[in-house]
């Protein structure tokens, strides 16, 4: 069984929003149609987005990180949006795990965003009917784009590589290897909605000089006597190899 | 959860319809086996059935406000395998039916007498009808609690206390406007429906306070450390993805200041229960149908209250998310 999903690298997102921006742009340019936009160079602009990026300060300054957090549907495997409609106009397609909305069925009663615990869906208030992340399902299948591009629009805009898409179902795929080796996790797991998307945590790369790589104990020095150390006489590491 | 006015009145509305419904079934049903005084079909149970059809229709287009495409709900009957709100769908329409029927029965008095048992006992064929209806009333009721508790991470939500205030409030309401209708169509059912509107409405105020007290207890199992992955007893929001709110705030925080969601709790408390029975007792006491309606409108206020606070009380998860509104 197949299930597509995207995987977040929060250890190189940097929080810049191209994948907001251009998430939004392809799917307003879609056959769907538009995406709701009020005010968007006035006060308080709003309007309806598959994928938002918020920014968490963690720690008490000095000691604070910023993490940046992509925030899109996460096409959970049992995904609790879908049995809820009363309609459905919300589906979970069996064939790739994609979740959708089905917008000439919905009646835009907005009971299936009550029941994601993400508040990954938004209700578009122009059209009237509940919009979330369609995983661009109208580009990575779309055989008249070269196979490259046949990729979520927001992975393919985002300059750090922090957004990866694939099969999470498949051990070997480039998702699969990253959540099992560096340390992908769903959110809320408590809910046991299995989130196929998954985040990548922060990591640190340390570097541990420990003294005696700073100071040889076998120090040729000591030859001539500057340390304090063993007797003169004895060979030392450099004496007996042929570096 | 922001609390829409559409629900707030489809769900009150419904609960006084249903509630009235039961309560005329349950004058006849007595009266079938002589416990009451038969009443008068065309005045009584027909102008009272179509009444409770008043109410349901009334509760029907206050849902129509909630919908952004009406036009297509025919579409919403479809999954009652999964979806409660869709089985409320069905449910709805089919109550409003077995109550037309009822009513019309009545009022026309097309009723036959099906059987007569040996002691007197007479079994009507609106009876039949009406044990129909009671099943949808309590289908409903069971439908309309369970949108709510069915979802697990509103935990406010998510109890079968949910279910029995909806049946009980609703049912309480629905027996007040009983009692203050007979008080002008039958008074000799004035006492019986009285009586029983005060019983409901205590066991509504046990009920409705324990899921108060439930909720004040709650822990709530999502944190912001769950939400996001981090592992850090502090975290803090510095932005949310949006400069002017989205939807994300809008339908799931109600927005009100922390006073007027608090007092509105006591405004509930005191419009639901004393008051109404106050004037319940005053009613029945000097026999006024004016006070018996005045309690009714009274406790019908003070359920849209009641309503607002159920629905503002829910915190959803997905608020975690925007801890920086
Ligand atoms: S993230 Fe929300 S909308 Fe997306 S599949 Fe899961 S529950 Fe449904
Ligand atoms: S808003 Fe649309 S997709 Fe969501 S539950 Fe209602 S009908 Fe289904
Ligand atoms: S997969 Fe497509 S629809 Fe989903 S967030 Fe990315 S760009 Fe938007």
């Amino acid at each position: 069984m197949t299930q597509l999903a995207l995987v977040i690298d929060l250890n190189v997102c940097v929080g810049c929003s191209a994948c907001v921006t251009s998430c939004k742009e392809w799917n307003t340019s879609g056959p769907a149609g538009a995406m709701s936009d009020d005010n968007p160079y006035g006060k308080d602009p709003t309007g309806t987005f598959f994928n938002r990026v918020q920014t968490y300060e963690v720690g008490s300054f000095p000691m604070t990180e910023t993490v940046h957090f992509p925030k899109s549907c996460l096409h959970c495997e049992d995904a609790p949006c879908v049995p809820v409609c009363p309609t459905g106009a919300s589906y979970k397609r069996p064939e790739d795990g994609i979740v959708l909305v089905d917008y000439d069925k919905c009646i835009g009663c907005k009971y299936c965003s009550w029941a994601c615990p993400y508040g990954a869906r938004e209700f578009d208030e122009h059209e009237k009917v509940m919009k979330k992340c369609t995983l661009c399902v109208d580009r990575i299948y779309d055989e008249s784009l070269p196979e490259s591009e046949r990729k979520p629009a927001c992975v393919l805009a985002c300059p750090t590589n922090a957004r990866l898409f694939g099969d999470v179902h498949e051990p070997e795929s480039e998702v699969s290897v990253a959540i099992r080796e560096e340390g992908g996790y769903p959110l809320m797991p408590e809910w046991g909605t299995k989130p196929a998307n998954h985040y990548l945590p922060r990591r640190k790369t340390r570097m541990h000089i420990h003294e005696d790589e700073l100071v040889r104990a076998d120090n040729p020095l000591k030859k001539e006597e500057r340390g304090p150390s063993a007797p003169v006489a004895e060979p030392t590491l450099d004496d007996s190899t042929s570096w | 959860m922001h609390p829409a006015f559409s629900v707030i009145f489809l769900t009150t509305l419904i609960g006084v319809g249903q509630g009235l419904f039961l309560a005329l079934f349950t004058g006849q049903s007595y009266s079938a086996v002589e416990l009451l005084p038969s009443q008068d079909s065309t005045h009584f149970y027909g102008i009272g059935g179509f009444l409770a059809l008043l109410f349901l229709i009334g509760g029907l287009i206050a849902s129509v406000f909630h919908l952004g495409h009406p036009e297509r709900a025919w579409r919403a009957a479809t999954q009652w395998r999964t979806s409660w709100l869709s089985r409320e769908v069905i449910a709805l329409p089919l109550l409003m039916a077995l109550v037309f029927v009822y009513a019309m029965m009545h009022y026309f008095a097309w009723d036959t007498v099906l059987f007569t048992s040996g002691t007197g006992a007479r079994l009507q064929a609106s009876l039949v009808v009406g044990t129909l209806g009671v099943i949808a009333t309590f289908a409903l009721f069971l439908c309309t609690g369970m949108i709510y508790a069915c979802i697990k991470f509103l935990q406010e939500w998510a109890s079968s206390l949910t279910v029995i205030n909806y049946l009980l409030l609703g049912t309480a309401s629905g027996f007040f406007f009983a009692t203050a209708f007979s008080a002008w169509a039958a008074p000799e059912l004035m006492r019986f429906y009285g009586i029983w509107t005060a019983i409901i409405t205590l066991a509504a105020l046990v009920t409705r306070l324990a899921s108060l007290i439930r909720n004040n207890r709650i822990k709530h199992k999502s944190s912001i450390q769950s939400a996001i992955g981090v592992r850090h007893t502090k975290i803090v929001q510095k932005s949310q993805g949006a400069m002017g709110g989205s939807y994300n705030t809008r339908e799931y925080l109600h927005g009100a200041p922390i006073w007027m969601f608090r007092s509105i709790k006591w405004v509930f408390l005191v419009l639901v229960f004393p008051v109404p029975l106050a004037l319940l007792w005053l009613g029945l006491a000097q026999g006024s149908g004016a006070l018996l309606l005045a309690g009714f409108i009274v406790q019908y206020i003070g359920l849209l209250f009641e309503r607002w606070f159920f629905f503002a009380q829910a915190n959803h998860p997905q608020n975690i998310y925007y801890g920086a509104v």
